[in-house]
């Protein structure tokens, strides 16, 4: 596991999301309202939406394909639906944001 | 229809008793008369009782006209307006007017209203005094409350709470003076007036009891005033709210009788047998009403007499209902105390209720309900048929639903209403008008039952006895209670939100989150984008779109597909190009390998597949050859399909092709509650398809025919005809107009043909088609809206907005990342 610099907080819009290309696939990083940071796995449980293009409410974003809600903090599908997407760890140091990435997830995909 | 030799019949006052009058007199007797109307105030006939909402800023003016001017010219009635009569002739049978019109009448009819009272104090002539009788009035508390400070109104009554209810909303301070030791003493007993006092006084009212005023003080304008025990109160507006007086002094001239009013009989005859009187400024068996029922029944009596019939009018029995966001307030009757009079009390202080009745043998002559008014009509028929109460005298007091010894459900109190009792005090209707309109007209919307039988269509407090009964007339298809809410995030439904958005000045999301109590921090994916739209297209120029709240789609100018990549969609002005655009499309759709390339539904063609990060070059390279976005994603005008026309078409009348580009030209960037698909064809042989789509225009030889209302989506329904129209420009402004209504009235996400549903062709044909003024408005505001809409999304980003959209933030853990 090691702690990588993705960017600055300031690149990710206050309810929005920004990706971060790896070779396992993209991760979505998120900054919401009330500037908290959280990464999870670009691709909705449901039908691999891309998460990191839905809108940001609370520590949930909504999936734009089939508005899947699917929480920040645990990566789990949130009301009736079931499933859930893998979450990494960020930091925030002064604005400065680093993610942190198994192994595996930077291996190439096999 | 017009008969042989008309009538000249000249009615002095345009206010609401005439108004009414000139509808029944119009449907009773069509033709019979040639008819002028002398108004001395300088505009149409509006709902004078609504002035109060229009004062608190929750309705608008336009809101609340009755007959716009295309009415007047539609019944060939000739209106002069600012035009205050000083003259009547009687022997030469003619008025005339300040201003130098003189017209002469065979029938009279004086409507001139009343006066309101000004307490002759020092200094009431002051700048700032006014009082609060017509629009000019609202217009100067408008204006005196833009710059804030203390609004003193004298008198305590209906009109005088209501103004200090309406000028506290606009945002200043405001004191009530009153010379009566309790407020609303002629319809409230102390008890309630109690209750109601103290609810004023939480919503920040201040009010002086006992207090005569001595003096208004300032030099040239109002400062304040002064009372007989010598406090001082400052303030910068003073609103004398403290009695009206019938306005009979140009009968009196005349030579009328006149007591305290003008003396009318039964069949609202004057001392003349040509002349009638209407209104608050009649007399009739010794009373002058200044409540709009009376004058209404009134009305109705006096278009029979001129109708030839021989109706009569007995003198009404009147209620009243304060009109104050949040307070429930009936009273009706007589309610002292006194020789023979026996009382029912309930009061229920937690639940700040407070209900009593006045009995004497065995009848109701007196209600007074606080905090919860839904048993008034009923107390109120028992009191105007004087039924004897004593076999329900025990439970009488806990309302309808009660009687017979079990409760039952609130709904039961309408159903056991008779047929004949009244539900709108206002308009004189009775449920079992009402009921049979909705059964006989296939009536399912409150609408629809307001434009068939008026019922709750003037002060609108019977709203809810109105929806009880179309619930219980058409059972589970009607539901009036469950307002469903915008989500899950809010009880209020869209109407309401959008209603609050323009009544409380809302101009960003966390406004009217923070205002209208959300129950989230910020909202959620149903309500965000919802409440963005509403804000843009209320406040065009002062509200900064939240990117964050829009789908995807209209925040990347894109269609996103399955597998995440999007679809672009260059507009085709009404589905015509040329050799140049096709060749700038193919040499796009080689350097970005785009893998599949679609003609749309719309006319116009459809790249698909792009990798989001190619989306500006693509569009770069777009907007060379002239494109800009299609907005095919866009909860805003797509296509304006159209066929070739006259210019090609053997069958073709008019310039289809033209006026579809004229029309997307002028449309094109406008956002709407759901997509709105546009079309025009040539002839009646549709090849546009025009008849099914959200606004569709068929061209004849005679016009354009405008059509609304289709769909062939989710559900596939042939259009409604709006009307025919002569020239091009006119098809412009009825479409652009009826749009901007659209605009401002559907729920996010509601179609056109659903809006239209909802609200009733009829409404929507008379305020586009009828009512030109109305038309104009909404016209403008589309106009003065596109000023700031059309930009196009792709050359901005191409330009560089949004970047941070289209790039990813990093790139991590590839061996040699790709700089």
């Amino acid at each position: 596991m090691s702690w990588i610099t993705i960017g600055e907080i300031d690149d990710i819009p206050q309810r929005g999301a920004r990706c971060i290309k790896t070779p396992a696939g993209k991760i979505a990083v998120f900054r919401t309202a009330d500037n908290a940071v959280y990464a999870i796995e670009n691709r909705c449980p449901h039908k691999n939406g891309p998460l990191s293009e839905g809108i940001v409410h609370g520590a949930a974003v909504t999936c734009p394909l089939h508005n899947w809600v699917i929480s920040l903090e645990t990566g789990e599908a949130l009301g009736a639906d079931e499933g859930g997407v893998r979450t990494f760890p960020v930091r925030n140091e002064n604005g400065l944001l680093s993610i942190a990435l198994a192994e595996p997830a930077l291996a190439a995909a096999e | 229809m017009t008969a042989l030799n008309p009538q000249k019949l000249v009615i002095i006052g345009n206010g609401m008793a005439p108004g009414r009058m000139l509808e029944h007199l119009l449907e009773q007797a069509p033709g019979a008369y040639e008819v002028t109307i002398f108004n001395a105030e300088p505009r149409v006939n509006y709902d004078r009782i609504m002035l109060s909402p229009v004062l608190s800023g929750e309705k608008s003016f336009e809101q609340i006209v009755i007959h716009g001017d295309d009415w007047y010219r539609g019944h060939g009635i000739t209106l002069h307006k600012g035009a205050r009569v000083t003259e009547i002739d009687r022997a030469a049978k003619t008025v005339t007017s300040a201003n130098g019109v003189t017209a002469s009448y065979d029938k009279l009819v004086i409507a001139t209203g009343s006066l309101p009272f000004i307490i002759p104090v020092p200094g009431h002539q002051l700048q700032g005094v006014v009082a609060y009788r017509d629009l000019d009035d609202v217009d100067h508390m408008l204006a005196a409350a833009k710059s804030g400070g203390r609004a003193i109104v004298i008198g305590a009554g209906l009109l005088g709470l209501e103004a200090a209810y309406g000028l506290k909303r606009q945002g200043m301070e405001v004191t009530v003076i009153h010379l009566m030791p309790t407020i609303m003493e002629r319809q409230l007993d102390p008890a309630a007036a109690y209750l109601l006092e103290k609810a004023l006084n939480e919503r920040g009212i201040e009010i002086i009891t006992k207090a005569n005023t001595k003096r208004v003080l300032g030099t040239d304008k109002v400062e304040g005033i002064e009372l007989e025990d010598g406090r001082v109160i400052e303030g910068s507006l003073v609103v004398m709210a403290v009695g009206i007086r019938p306005a009979a002094g140009l009968a009196k001239e005349a030579g009328l009788a006149v007591n305290r009013g003008i003396v009318v009989d039964d069949g609202m005859m004057t001392s003349d047998a040509s002349i009638f009187a209407l209104g608050e400024c009649a007399e009739h068996r010794g009373m002058c009403y200044g409540l709009v029922a009376p004058l209404y029944e009134s009305a109705r009596v006096l278009a029979d007499r001129l109708s030839g019939g021989a109706a009569e009018y007995h003198g009404s029995v009147t209620n009243t209902k304060l009109k104050v966001t949040g307070i429930n307030l009936f009273s009706a009757g007589d309610f002292a105390e006194g020789e023979g009079r026996e009382e029912i009390v309930l009061r229920d202080a937690n639940a700040g209720i407070y209900k009593r009745l006045v009995l004497k043998d065995n009848r109701i002559i007196g209600a007074v309900l606080y905090g919860e008014t839904s048993d008034g009509s009923w107390f109120f028929d028992l009191m105007k048929k004087a039924t004897d109460i004593s076999a329900m005298r025990d439970t009488l007091i806990f309302g309808q639903a009660y009687q017979g010894g079990t409760p039952l459900d609130p709904m039961a109190a309408v159903a056991a209403l008779p047929d004949d009792a009244e539900i709108c005090g206002c308009n004189g209707v009775c449920k079992g008008k009402i009921t049979s309109a909705i059964t006989g007209k296939g009536l399912t919307t409150l609408d629809g039952v307001r434009a068939h039988t008026k019922a709750s269509a003037s002060c609108g407090s019977c709203t809810g006895l109105v929806e009880q009964l179309m619930a219980l007339t058409l059972g589970d298809s009607y539901n009036p209670a469950a307002v469903t809410p915008m989500c899950a995030c809010t009880e209020l439904g869209h109407d309401d939100v959008r209603r609050l958005i323009k009544a409380k000045g809302l101009k960003s999301i966390p406004a009217v989150m923070q205002e209208l109590e959300w129950k989230t921090s910020c909202g959620c994916a149903k309500c965000r984008p919802a409440l963005n739209y509403y804000l843009v297209c209320d406040w065009p120029d002062e509200y900064a779109d939240d990117y964050q709240s829009r789908f995807i789609n209209e925040r990347v100018h894109a269609n996103i597909q399955k597998d995440g990549t999007y679809s672009v969609v260059p507009r085709m002005w009404g589905g015509v190009t040329n050799a140049a655009e096709l060749r700038a499309i193919a040499d796009v759709v080689d350097k970005f390998e785009i893998p599949m390339v679609k003609v749309t539904g719309g006319q116009r063609i459809d790249l698909l597949g792009i990798e989001k990060e190619d989306l500006p070059a693509v569009w770069a390279d777009l907007g060379k050859a002239g494109f800009i976005s299609g907005q095919a994603y866009a909860k805003g005008l797509r296509t304006v399909k159209t066929c070739v026309g006259s210019d090609w078409c053997r069958f073709g009348t008019q310039d289809s092709t033209g006026l579809g580009i004229r029309i997307e030209k002028f449309m094109w960037g406008s956002w709407t509650p759901a997509k709105l698909k546009l079309a025009v064809s040539g002839c009646p042989r549709n090849c546009a398809e025009a008849t099914c789509k959200d606004i569709g225009v068929i061209c004849v030889d005679s016009g354009f025919e405008i059509h609304f209302a289709g769909a062939a989506g989710l559900d596939i329904k042939g259009t409604e005809v709006l009307g025919l129209v002569k020239t091009e420009d006119e098809a412009l402004e009825h479409i652009v107009a009826l749009t901007q209504m659209y605009r401002e009235q559907a729920r996010y996400l509601e179609r056109i043909y659903k809006w239209a549903k909802r609200i009733g062709l009829d409404e929507i044909r008379r305020q586009i088609l009828e009512d030109g003024e109305k038309r104009r408005a909404y016209y403008e505001r589309f106009v003065f809206s596109q000023q700031f809409a059309q930009v196009d999304p792709w050359s901005e980003r191409v330009s560089g907005k949004d970047k941070h959209e289209f790039k990813p933030m990093a790139t991590v853990g590839f061996e040699a990342a790709a700089e």
